[in-house]
């Protein structure tokens, strides 16, 4: 297909390998991974890619290796990433905390993968805890996002980016083993469209005259440990604020409100137009940002709809933000299926008219 | 031999002893008096320094500084010293 | 410190660099980390590559390194010193890059790193201070622990059937092909602080080359964790380290090159 630079590019790829190409289109400077299943192709990708368009690529010894990697180049103000799914992300979460701390943007990708354990290469919904809830030691978040399609896959990636250096943080996408692997059409943003920003903090070398600079997360004063963690959390009420991101789909009417993300999302679209087609007033709830979580728009939502419904591919995980955000208003309901088993639309519309039937029975 | 002197930070010093072990002259020992840090500081006993480094080489704290006369000041005092 | 003017003759002919900070170091009297810190900012001062220096501190007792090495830093979680290297050099591959580490840093939690870091030939200088145990977390049992050697976690003395052996991981790291310069060092004396400075001078512009990484341990005391004084603890080291760990290159250039 021949390409006009400067303007975005239609190609059929595969999620991990989208998610890929659109990290070099927006300007990647450094990648450091270890290969693991469903998520060696951002790897793989890169390894073939990145040399030929002037960046780093490098498969560390492990991802304990690769997020403290990450840490250092993101600390010398590169635009750097690496991905990793289950046990990797695990090991990773040391690194993920000192980041946090330290405020280095990166950005991190999770292919789920169904554990715990070193369970299944099957896709899974099982690390949203990790994820959303700081996933290492000490009070931090990263901001997550989800995404529910190929295009998404390539799309968040600059968004990522664009987060992470906005609010000096790592960003983590949260995808799964299915979006990595399947294909799909995607449209490609231009190579360049994401500009840099100046990194007045980041460790270059000390310029004559100025003062040097330091990267660390340690502070072992109690007081000043404690002005830390209060400006991390001012920046997670702005980040809570500003950064919320959701789709609705037919919840005006909806008396049952399916919510689920990334690929459980795109399932309870099919279900939704089945139920639809049998004539229940069924809508759908799909939060992008995990984290911040889109609290609010529940309580609207609680006031039209009955019931809540809450689809993933775990034992029930951010059920219970939905649970908090519904403060109790309204029944929620939750079907869930575990270690890389993914959820049918059938299965999903039979849920339906069990929570229903069993509503209307109990009133 | 050549002249030199060493200025101690008095307040620095944390009396660890190791340049006076180091010093070949023996130019060295501790205070009677304590510094801020409540360490015994280290200073000059002996007026027969040579400026040699060691005592500075040694040192955990970077808390000496070491003077030596310069080689032609040297050279010149020996010569005149001949002349008397 | 405001220094006396120069009089009759006389000149400095030994101050502090201007890369160590003011800061006091908080370091226990004659621990050989002041020294070996004195002694890398002579040489960045020396070369004038304060300005494209970046150093990582460990955790350790020198975690605070930062404080007194007045040049870039970074932070490293325990062990991890090389990879972060790593990762500051590859996207800065002109600077001179340090990691600082102890024994328990560098030789027990970070052994991967160590390894891989050197196996790749990431071209930095990797300063080990080999103190023979974990002397921040109050004088437990390093992998550089002696047998016999008495420590708050082997109380009865280190023994080889259940702690193994001393580990002579820079002996280790020669037989990688990405090493380009090994040697071991010490500060226990004058002449020993000359040589040490001669070998980071060296590995600073072996950075240069860009053939491999540079690495100097240096058999170190910990007067605080030996319970010994500073004097005692130096005599202990070279009667009983310094034989299981003998002063000297194990790797130069010239061997590596042709
Ligand atoms: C993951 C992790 N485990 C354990 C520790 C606790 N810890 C801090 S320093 C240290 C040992 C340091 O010893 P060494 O590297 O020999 O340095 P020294 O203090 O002797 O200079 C340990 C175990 C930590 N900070 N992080
Ligand atoms: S410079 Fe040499 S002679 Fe003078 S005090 Fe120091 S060690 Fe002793
Ligand atoms: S070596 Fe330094 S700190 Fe130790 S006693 Fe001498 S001057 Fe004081
Ligand atoms: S505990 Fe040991 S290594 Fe740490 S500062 Fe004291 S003497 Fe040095
Ligand atoms: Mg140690």
């Amino acid at each position: 297909m021949e390409h006009t630079p400067g303007t975005s590019e239609i190609r059929l790829m595969k999620g991990n390998e989208a998610l890929a190409e659109a990290a070099i289109r927006a300007g990647l400077q450094a990648y450091f991974g270890y290969p693991i299943t469903p998520q060696s192709e951002v790897l793989e990708y890169l390894a073939v890619h990145m040399p030929k368009r002037g960046g780093v690529v490098l498969q560390a010894e492990s991802e304990l290796a690769a997020i403290n990697m990450v840490f250092g180049a993101a600390g010398a103000g590169a635009r750097v990433m690496t991905s990793s799914s289950g046990p990797g992300i695990s090991l990773m979460q040391e690194g993920i905390s000192y980041m946090a701390s330290a405020e280095l943007p990166c950005l991190i990708v999770n292919v789920q993968r169904g554990g715990p354990g070193l369970g299944t290469i099957q896709p899974s919904q099982g690390d949203y805890f990790q994820a959303t809830k700081g996933g290492g030691h000490g009070d931090y978040h990263m901001i997550v996002l989800a995404p529910s399609s190929v295009q998404e896959m390539a799309d968040f990636v600059f968004e990522s980016f664009r987060l992470a250096d906005k609010y000096l943080t790592p960003v983590m996408i949260l995808s799964d083993g299915a979006l990595g692997q399947m294909m799909e059409k995607v449209a490609l943003p231009p190579e360049g469209s994401l500009p840099f920003i100046e990194k007045p903090w980041a460790t270059t070398g000390k310029k004559p005259g100025q003062k040097r600079r330091i990267i660390t997360s340690l502070f072992m004063q109690p007081e000043e440990m404690e002005e830390v963690n209060l400006r991390l959390q001012t920046k997670y009420r702005l980040i809570e604020k500003q950064e919320v991101r959701y789709e609705a789909l037919e919840t005006d009417d909806a008396e049952i409100v399916l919510v689920a993300f990334g690929l459980a999302a795109r399932i309870c679209e099919k279900a939704l137009t089945l139920a639809r087609e049998k004539g229940f007033k069924v809508g759908l709830l799909r939060p992008i940002s995990l984290y911040p979580f889109p609290s609010k728009v529940f309580a609207s939502l609680a006031t039209n709809a009955e019931m809540f419904l809450v689809v993933e591919m775990n034992a029930g995980q951010m059920v219970e933000d939905v649970k908090l955000a519904v403060e109790g208003k309204r029944p929620v309901h939750f079907k869930g299926r575990m270690g890389g088993m993914i959820p049918s639309p059938e299965e999903i519309l039979s849920e339906i008219e069990t929570v229903i039937e069993n509503e209307q029975v109990n009133t | 031999m050549i002249r030199g002197k060493v200025v101690i930070a008095q307040d620095i010093c944390k009396g660890c002893e190791l340049c006076i072990t180091s010093c070949p002259q023996e130019s060295l020992g501790l205070s009677d008096k304590i510094n801020i840090k409540g360490y015994r500081f280290v200073e000059l006993v002996k007026d027969n320094c040579t400026g040699c480094v060691n005592c500075a080489l040694v040192c955990p704290d970077a808390a000496i500084t070491v003077y030596r006369q310069r080689k032609e000041v040297f050279k010149a005092n020996q010569n005149m010293k001949k002349a008397v | 410190m405001k220094l006396p003017p120069i009089t009759n003759g006389f000149e400095i002919v030994y101050k502090k660099p201007d890369t160590l900070t003011d800061t006091p170091m908080h370091y226990c009297p004659g621990c050989g980390h002041g020294v070996v810190h004195r002694v890398l900012m002579e040489v960045v001062d020396e070369m004038k590559i304060q300005d494209k220096t970046i150093g990582v501190a460990p955790v350790g007792c020198s975690v605070f390194a930062y404080n007194y090495m007045n040049v870039d830093m970074q932070e490293a979680a325990h062990g991890r010193a090389t990879a972060v290297a790593t990762g500051i050099k590859r996207v800065l591959p002109d600077r001179f890059v340090f990691t600082y580490q102890g024994d328990g840093d560098l030789a027990a939690i970070g052994t991967g790193e160590t390894v891989h870091t050197v196996n790749r030939g990431e071209n930095i200088l990797i300063v080990f201070i080999n103190n023979g145990v974990y002397g921040m977390t109050g004088g437990q049992m390093a992998p550089t622990t002696l047998l016999g050697m008495k420590t708050t976690t082997s109380p009865y003395g280190r023994e080889a059937a259940s702690a193994g052996f001393p580990l002579k991981i820079t002996n280790l790291i020669t037989q990688l092909p990405g090493a380009l310069y090994v040697t071991r060092q010490a500060v226990h004396e004058p002449n020993a602080v000359r040589r040490l400075k001669k070998a980071v001078r060296l590995a600073f512009e072996y950075q240069l080359l860009k053939k491999g990484t540079c690495f100097i341990e240096v058999v170190s005391n910990c007067p605080s964790g030996w319970k010994m004084t500073p004097q005692e603890s130096n005599k202990w080291m070279e009667e009983n380290m310094f034989p299981m760990y003998p002063l000297g290159d194990l790797k130069v250039p010239s061997q590596t090159m042709n």
